[in-house]
């Protein structure tokens, strides 16, 4: 039997038959048909946000954390271009969010109508696919493939603009299971690559797993294989920032987070290795460094779902397209049948060299008078935090790096981060649809003032929600990783790079009626924190550190891994030659 | 410079040849794309161009299958090795690609481009045009006392050689429809 409904209906019918349970949102004059089928059910609950962008990144947040596709609901126009940034940063980290617009009706569009834009033309080079429907009978169908394609192959964010007469119309519904589509991206590797890697890892001397968000988005089973292959290897094992949690920071063979400002030893094991083996990670910029001197003497093994990803910027010798975990399960399969082979003495030689790097201790920080050293706050926060169920935002800058290096990550989805677009203004509004999909969870958003400021709006939603999101603002009155770059590379000329009028973040707070709390004494903080934990709903946490602190271990843009700049005896003038003064 | 003597070379069992040699000279290559004929298809393609700095040299689309809903965009692009290679992966990357084919590589393949050249001139110039054309065996699709259309079939090359000749001959404006290609036997 078929079933017909309005369009609008049909959209609410297609969510609570993709399992939707959220929906992150703001309402407008072309989307008001849906609104009204959402008023008039139960399933699926919204969550009103105070802006676009912040119903996009909470759709992320929630994606990120529940490894389930992330919905967001906007209205034409102004609602549409707000969620660009969102889905730009959801296409740039590969997470799965699907993204409905409202549109002009049919007959109007080109017509420059009000709250008319070209929304799936402006969102085509942002999104891994959209559509623009004009017939209801066809809405359901695109419904279906939209999740489909946004949560298949290399994930992505998709927009599905719907005109309002089509919402109004009546058309017939297609159930998921009748959708066909031809997007079936290969997920098994190639065996002679695989065997190929298999042979690579018994004979290699410094063998080295460079793991990434890939391992995260292909779900538990990869992190769960990752970790079979590195206990039963013995390999060293490093991973991007978008990685973190795929592997437990508290295991034997981890070397912390690697790039730009990465761990020493990580850093040092990527340039001095003989194999290394990429794991969904994709030879980012922040990662390589400079690249004629990226990793000389390694042969190299890229896994990667995206066949666009491999040979982008660095050639590799084993290429492997498949799933990470589909790849990982055959490699680990074949590597046991050859007889679990690997070089054992010489990597036990490489973990000494990887022990002597160690040993500089690189995140090593001294408290010392009575302001608060960023580490110093983070690493009280990781202490104090480290029992609980606990999830972590950050926004963008010196912040969200300190985090990356202070806290500790045992599983994955447990770490939220603007990798590739590098938004401010992320974290607060990702923080609320992580804790929409955790309701009892701790969840704690690492900011910067500059960056919290710009979603803080937010507030309101968390109030209205009751949405306990913990904001841990690391207060240097600065744009820091801007101060710090202006520092090491213009001459110590500070050009806008301070946040000037700056709110009582206590007081403000208090006036959406959420708890503020401020700390200035490193003596205060661990009651601070702890009180900042116990109070059952949203905390402002307005944490007044020392202004001029850099970011360390920092590989200066333009040098290779070996020539990292090291705490804050580095020699940071001229440090960043010409060549790499142009890049970012 | 590996350490582990694993053997280079490029591999036939991939969808994409993900391990070739690169070279950094410029090459020339003819992509076949077949598409789901669907509003916004070309805007991708040539947004995923334009987007990521490749070059377009051709461009050619029209909807091949109707039933199938297929359309065939030909794209002659030059790039590095390594560039060339990228843009077939991104490419087959786009949800509504359906596939990808590097006709300068996947064997011999038949190019093959429309022109309409408009030629004005009297005299000896005339005869000229018209002895050329002969030559090049474009045919007359128009004519006046004082101009000929011309439409020529062939390679870029030889329109290209064409244009050529009849720029002292009063050419005046051309019209091409970029290349076509289709890989040579019978394999489609």
């Amino acid at each position: 039997m078929t079933k017909t409904m309005t369009g609008a209906k049909m959209v609410v019918q297609a969510l609570i038959d993709q399992g939707v349970d959220t929906v992150f949102g703001y309402p407008g004059g072309a989307v008001l048909p849906i609104y009204d089928e959402i008023f008039q059910q139960n399933s699926i609950k919204h969550v009103l946000v105070r802006h676009e962008q912040g119903a996009v990144h909470a759709a992320e947040g929630y994606a990120r954390s529940t490894g389930k596709p992330g919905v967001a609901l906007v209205t034409s126009g102004p609602g549409a271009t707000n969620a660009v940034t969102g889905l730009t940063d959801a296409l740039m980290d590969s997470i799965p969010i699907i993204v409905l617009t409202g549109q002009v009706p049919t007959f109007m569009i080109g017509s420059d109508a009000f709250q008319e834009c070209d929304t799936v033309g402006i969102t085509r080079p942002c999104t891994k696919h959209n559509w623009l429907v004009k017939e209801t009978d066809k809405l359901s169908s695109v419904l279906h493939e939209a999740f489909h394609i946004a949560t298949s192959g290399r994930p992505g964010p998709v927009v599905i603009d719907i005109p309002k007469d089509v919402q109004f119309a009546t058309g017939k519904y297609t159930e998921a299971r009748q959708v066909e589509t031809h997007y079936n991206p290969q997920v098994k590797g190639d065996m002679e690559m695989i065997t190929e890697l298999a042979e690579a890892m018994e004979t290699a001397k410094r063998p080295v797993f460079y793991t990434g968000g890939g391992v995260i988005n292909s779900g538990p089973a990869a992190s769960q294989l990752l970790r079979e292959l590195v206990a039963e290897t013995g390999f060293p094992i490093t991973s991007t920032l978008m990685g973190l949690g795929c592997y437990p920071a508290s295991g034997d063979n981890w070397l912390g987070m690697l790039g730009m400002h990465g761990l020493y030893e990580a850093n040092m094991a990527m340039h001095d290795c003989d194999l290394m083996i990429n794991i969904g990670a994709r030879f980012d910029d922040r990662i390589t460094g400079r690249l004629d001197a990226f990793s000389p003497g390694s042969t190299k093994a890229h896994i990667d779902i995206d066949a666009s990803s491999i040979n982008k910027v660095i050639k590799v010798d084993i290429p492997i397209l498949g799933d990470v975990a589909h790849v990982l399960e055959d490699l680990l399969n074949v590597w046991k049948s050859r007889g679990r082979k690997t070089n054992k003495e010489a990597v036990q030689k490489w973990w000494g060299q990887i022990n002597e790097w160690r040993k500089v201790d690189c995140l090593k920080f001294e408290q010392k008078g009575k302001v608060i050293k960023p580490q110093y706050a983070l690493s009280r926060l990781q202490e104090l935090t480290k029992n609980h169920d606990r999830y972590i935002c950050t926004e963008v800058g010196q912040h969200q790096m300190w985090a990356a290096q202070y806290l500790d990550f045992e599983d994955p989805n447990r770490w939220m981060t603007s990798g590739g677009l590098g938004t401010m203004g992320y974290g607060f509004p990702a923080s609320i649809g992580v804790q929409m999909g955790h309701p009892d969870a701790l969840v704690i958003n690492v900011a910067g003032e500059a960056s919290w400021l710009m979603n803080m709006q937010e507030l309101g939603t968390a109030m209205q929600y009751k949405l306990p999101v913990k904001q841990f603002i690391l207060n240097n009155e600065r744009l820091g990783m801007v101060r710090q770059w202006q520092e090491l590379l213009h001459g110590e000329r500070y050009s806008s790079s301070w946040s000037e009028s700056l709110p009582d973040f206590v007081k403000l707070a208090e006036a959406f009626g959420a708890k503020g709390i401020i700390c200035s004494d490193p003596d205060d903080l661990d009651d601070a924190i702890m009180e900042m934990l116990n109070h059952d709903g949203p905390v402002l946490f307005d944490c007044l550190v020392e202004k001029h602190e850099n970011c360390f271990p920092m590989i200066p843009s333009g040098k290779p891994h070996n020539e990292m700049l090291l705490g804050e005896n580095a020699d940071t003038a001229n440090a960043i030659k010409s060549d790499g003064a142009v890049m970012v | 410079m590996s350490p582990l003597k694993i053997k280079k070379g490029s591999t036939s069992h991939s969808a994409y040849d993900l391990r070739p040699t690169f070279s950094d000279k410029e090459e020339r290559h003819t992509l076949a794309v077949l598409v789901e004929n669907e509003p916004g298809v070309l805007s991708r393609v040539i947004g995923l161009f334009a987007g990521r700095g490749y070059n377009i040299d051709s461009l050619t689309v029209a909807e091949v299958d109707h039933l199938g809903h297929r359309s065939r965009i030909t794209i002659v692009t030059s790039g590095t090795p390594q560039i060339i290679v990228q843009i077939k992966a991104q490419l087959g990357r786009i949800v509504d690609v359906h596939k990808v084919n590097d006709l300068t590589v996947e064997g011999p393949s038949v190019e093959r481009e429309l022109a309409l050249f408009k030629v004005q001139g009297t005299g000896e110039h005339r005869i000229e045009a018209i002895r050329l054309a002969d030559i090049f065996r474009a045919s007359v699709v128009d004519s006046t006392l004082e101009s000929f259309v011309f439409e020529i079939t062939g390679t870029s090359e030889k329109i290209d050689a064409f244009a050529e000749l009849m720029q002292p001959l009063g050419l005046t404006e051309i019209a091409r429809t970029g290349v076509a290609a289709l890989a040579r036997g019978s394999v489609a």
